[in-house]
């Protein structure tokens, strides 16, 4: 069924289809009308769930993290300031494997007080051991819901699923609404590894040493560094149970989604601008411009951002002479993250096998706090790059007025 | 062999002894019962077990006489302070050692 709403209601929609069995999330702009829909449709009984209002978002994702552990399939959404209130327990939720699935419609974080877009809030959430896909439209926001929860129940990794605030999650668009019958198919219920028991009390995730340990069954038992690696091997793995959602998704649905990279005029081009969210969309009308002007640039609509698919993207680049990461959100101090994960992917790849010559790769940022982003600035921005007329200093923020 | 054979993908422990390791080797005071003191063993009945419900390590057997677990007893010390008639003293386990040699 194809229906005309925002992208928060995209968000709910996909959600529900789930068969959320616990909900619990604090309002905060622009994520609001999501939760909102989410109680309206617990509220009517169109969605059989436990809805459980909280006083925080650190509340939100504690009670979460309890249903989860319970074996309940789980979902909050937040935005800037309410995801950061949450990091103690984003660690959390990581570090018990527990397949917690997030919304995180993308805003600018205070201070100073902003609630408009960028990207700052979940990329700085890089490091908390969750996976985080970025939705570049409406279609996307409702396929990655259902894709996350589907990925964070293979891996017993948590999944957030990020859109821009206000320029996804308040316009509204033309989406497709997948058949109840075919996500059920897509999605089974959720069989929990473990899931808490009292006939059958247990510790979770109490006090490791550093040490590994026996266990009452005299079997060696992880110390907290084996933990840790095996967090960070399944996220690796992530990477090709992804590819696989992806591909089963579309099998499913017979829809044509990409997992990793959704690639705009880039087969035949010499320079490539790389983004996530809906700023790659936009960017093609830049290629299109461009291209009239007879500069091939082609556009890269970086999916996956965590775990990294490093090699996708070094051989998505190979060839390229030169790479150009648009960027809403800063490391204080270096440069975009992305264009920092991309330089090493790059450098990475280039050491393993024979890349070439790598390509020059520049990094503009923009859009940060709602900065309205225009096609000019951005054509302005790109073209003296592809004619070898870029100002050298790196980053390069676009539309500064300072 | 590794811990991954443990086949968990956290850390994840269950009520038991020696979930912690043989933690009697922390012990520096021993809990030793004069069973002469003690009332379940002195009247041969069922009563008391103070020292039974305050183990916080759950290592002091409920029976006529109690006994300890000294394979997991920390030597906390909280059963020689519970009891009422005094029966329990804790001892230098450098002395026990010193006796046992």
């Amino acid at each position: 069924m194809k229906v005309i709403e925002s992208g928060n209601v995209a968000a709910a929609l996909g959600v529900k289809l789930c068969r959320a069995n616990v909900i619990a999330a604090y309002p905060i702009t622009p994520q609001t009308p999501l939760t909102e829909k989410l109680s309206e449709f617990v509220e009517s009984g169109q969605m059989k769930a436990e809805y459980i209002p909280v006083e925080s978002e650190h509340s939100a994702l504690g009670v979460c993290i309890a249903a989860s552990s319970t074996g309940a399939r789980a979902f909050t959404a937040t935005s800037a300031n309410g995801l950061l209130y949450m990091h103690e327990q984003l660690h959390w939720a990581a570090g018990a494997r527990l397949p917690i699935v997030m919304c995180v419609a993308n805003r600018g974080v205070g201070a100073p007080w902003t609630v408009w877009n960028d990207q700052q809030d979940s990329l700085s959430q890089r490091d908390t051991g969750w996976i985080q896909l970025y939705a570049a439209d409406h279609q996307e926001i409702i396929d990655s819901v259902i894709k996350a929860f589907y990925v964070a129940e293979r891996t017993s990794i948590p999944v957030m699923v990020c859109y821009d605030g206000y320029i996804l999650s308040h316009t509204h668009m033309p989406f497709e609404v997948p058949d109840q019958e075919k996500v059920d198919a897509f999605l089974p219920p959720f069989r929990p590894g473990y899931a808490l028991d009292p006939d059958k009390p247990a510790n979770l995730n109490t006090v490791t040493l550093p040490e590994t340990r026996n266990n009452i069954r005299g079997e060696t038992a992880h110390g907290y560094m084996e933990l840790r690696y095996l967090l960070h091997e399944d996220m690796r793995n992530a990477i090709d149970v992804v590819g696989e959602a992806g591909q089963r998704f579309n099998d499913v649905f017979s829809s044509s989604g990409t997992a990793y990279l959704d690639m705009y005029k880039c087969d035949d081009a010499t320079f490539v601008a790389v983004a996530m969210g809906s700023l790659s969309l936009h960017l093609r009308v830049v290629a299109d411009i461009l291209r009239d002007e007879g500069i091939k640039l082609g556009i890269m609509d970086l999916k996956l951002y965590r775990p990294f698919p490093d090699k996708v993207m070094a051989d998505a680049l190979k060839g390229k002479e030169g790479v150009i990461v648009m960027e809403k959100a800063i490391s204080y101090g270096y440069a975009g993250p992305l264009y920092s994960d991309i330089c090493s992917a790059l450098y990475t790849h280039a050491m393993d096998e024979s890349l070439g010559d790598l390509p020059f790769i520049y990094n503009y940022i923009l859009g940060l706090g709602g900065r309205a982003i225009r096609t000019t600035d951005l054509v302005d921005a790109i073209r003296p790059i592809c004619t070898g007329g870029a100002a050298k200093d790196q980053p390069a923020w676009i539309g500064l007025k300072l | 062999m590794g811990s991954r054979e443990c086949g968990q993908i956290t850390s994840h422990s269950e009520p038991g002894p020696g979930d912690g390791g043989r933690t009697g080797s922390w012990r520096v005071l021993r809990p030793v019962i004069n069973l002469d003191a003690c009332i379940p063993s002195r009247r041969k009945v069922e009563s008391c077990f103070i020292c039974w419900l305050y183990c916080p390590d759950g290592v002091i057997t409920r029976t006529i006489p109690p006994s300890i677990d000294y394979e997991y007893c920390k030597g906390c010390g909280i059963c020689a302070e519970e009891c009422p008639t005094k029966a329990i003293t804790m001892v230098e386990e450098t002395s026990v050692a010193l006796e046992e040699k």
